[in-house]
């Protein structure tokens, strides 16, 4: 039988609450939202919090709100939200691609966008979506709000920018028309974590040939996108031969270790293949976009 | 909390996770506890109308919350038509994953009544059958959908609609 070590709860009724929790019980705290990757492992004791301080009546976290420009997601939002929205399905497929790819069902049912980003697990895939959206966090502490860019907010394997005292409140996503994007994962059994997987963004020029271009690869030790796709695809007209360049630089990109999931030369194929697959994706749904709008 | 449309009120160590305390605590065991690593699904309870893996759920966090188990999916005698599909489509073998399955069937059919095969394997694809009967599951979930008010099959309790109309008869 698995069972947490012994702990202290408390459930904060608001933001405020949740942080002058945090500010008054120290760094043994941590808080909890879905719980289905922090209760795994403080049953296998892997973490002893002291306390916990438990986030789920914070509704004013759980919105997915147009502003202007940007797609905001507070953190408390569920994966099944995520993938259930039209319109985050509509601005940003990439997110939906990869929401039906995590975990399961009822997993995500109680797991949280938030939760899964501070977690910061190498596998975990809506940490390479938000690097390839260049979302911003937002985040909260004793001395008021800060955003942070998604490159900053990863400091290496469950090791987040979010101070002790600090909560992630919001994450803003930039929209841009004639954009699109798209996330591919290969996992050994559905809702695994991946051995690789890719995603991708795409923005076309009027003329249809590529603006800006981001790839990110998830479980295959890079952190953040990948250098040097933009400048290799900027300007040029989407097509097999350029994805396939973009899926060599990727490739070259990708740092991956064999273990249980896979043999190093393995996980550098799929970097290659899901890459192309992602950027040809991209390039079609923002191709459509463009199409409509035009 | 709410069990089963009742208010439960115990004091538990916040370490205590849902399914030990439906199970231990209240003493409801049809809720069954399988792997304990939120894989196996056998432990999926409704919270707040919403399957989620209850070994993964502290009780402390359903404090103030509705949660529903198998035993309360049947109204008095009367079946649930889940639990009748079940019996009828053959939908349990060795009944270890049924709970958790006809749970994750009701709030499918509660959001959706008219699922096709690829929507109810979605909805139990984060449930195991050790049995390996999912064909027969998902025939079950389909019965159910086709007879949303049951019949008076196996519940000794026959339902108005059910008997043809005398008119019927003669016809």
């Amino acid at each position: 039988m698995q069972i947490p070590a012994s702990f202290d709860y408390d459930r904060a009724t608001d933001v405020a609450h949740a942080i002058a929790l945090l500010q008054r019980h120290g760094p043994e705290t941590r808080v909890v939202a879905g719980g289905h990757s922090l209760l795994p492992m403080m049953k296998l004791r892997l973490a002893r919090p002291e306390r916990l301080i438990d986030i789920n009546d914070l509704r004013e976290l759980d919105f997915i709100r147009r502003d202007g420009t940007m797609l905001r997601v507070g953190a408390l939002v569920r994966h099944t939200a995520l993938l259930e929205s039209a319109e985050v399905a509509q601005l940003f497929p990439i997110i939906r691609d990869a929401e039906q790819v995590i975990a399961d069902p009822v997993v995500r049912n109680r797991g949280t966008i938030g939760g899964s980003l501070c977690q910061a697990d190498p596998a975990e895939d809506l940490s390479t979506v938000c690097d390839v959206l260049a979302a911003v966090a937002i985040i909260r502490g004793p001395g008021g709000e800060r955003s942070l860019p998604m490159a900053q907010f990863h400091r290496g394997p469950y090791e987040t920018a979010v101070a002790p005292d600090e909560l992630l409140c919001e994450i803003h996503f930039p929209i841009h028309p004639l954009s699109s994007s798209a996330y591919e994962k290969v996992e050994r059994r559905t809702g695994d974590w991946a051995v690789t997987a890719a995603g991708a963004t795409v923005t076309l020029s009027e003329d249809g040939s590529i603006a800006d271009a981001a790839v990110g690869l998830t479980a295959v030790g890079l952190d953040g996108v990948v250098a040097g796709i933009a400048e290799l695809l900027r300007g040029r007209p989407p097509g097999e031969e350029l994805f396939a360049e973009a899926g060599l630089l990727a490739a070259a990109a990708a740092r991956p270790i064999e273990d249980q999931r896979g043999p190093v030369d393995y996980k550098r194929h799929l970097a290659d293949e899901l890459t192309r697959r992602v950027l040809r994706r991209a390039c079609a749904r923002a191709a459509q976009t463009r199409a409509q709008k035009g | 909390m709410r069990m089963n449309g009742g208010e439960v009120t115990r004091d538990v160590e916040p370490r205590v996770l849902l399914v030990h305390y439906i199970r231990d605590v209240l003493g409801l065991t049809g809720t069954h506890w399988g792997c304990d690593t939120s894989n196996c699904g056998t432990c999926v309870v409704l919270m707040d109308g919403e399957p989620v893996k209850s070994c993964t759920v502290l009780a402390a966090m359903a404090a103030g919350h509705d949660i529903r188990t198998v035993e309360g999916l049947a109204n008095g005698a009367t079946l649930d038509p889940v639990q009748q599909g079940f019996m009828e489509e053959h939908g349990l073998q060795c009944g270890f994953c049924t709970p958790g399955m006809m749970l994750t069937a009701r709030a499918l059919l509660d959001r959706n009544p008219d699922p096709d095969d690829a929507e109810i394997r979605q909805a139990i694809s984060g449930q195991i059958c050790r049995c390996t009967g999912y064909a027969t599951i998902v025939r079950s979930v389909k019965w159910a959908a086709k007879n949303p008010l049951g019949t008076d099959s196996g519940t000794g309790a026959a339902e108005p609609g059910d008997t043809p109309a005398t008119e019927d008869v003669k016809a």
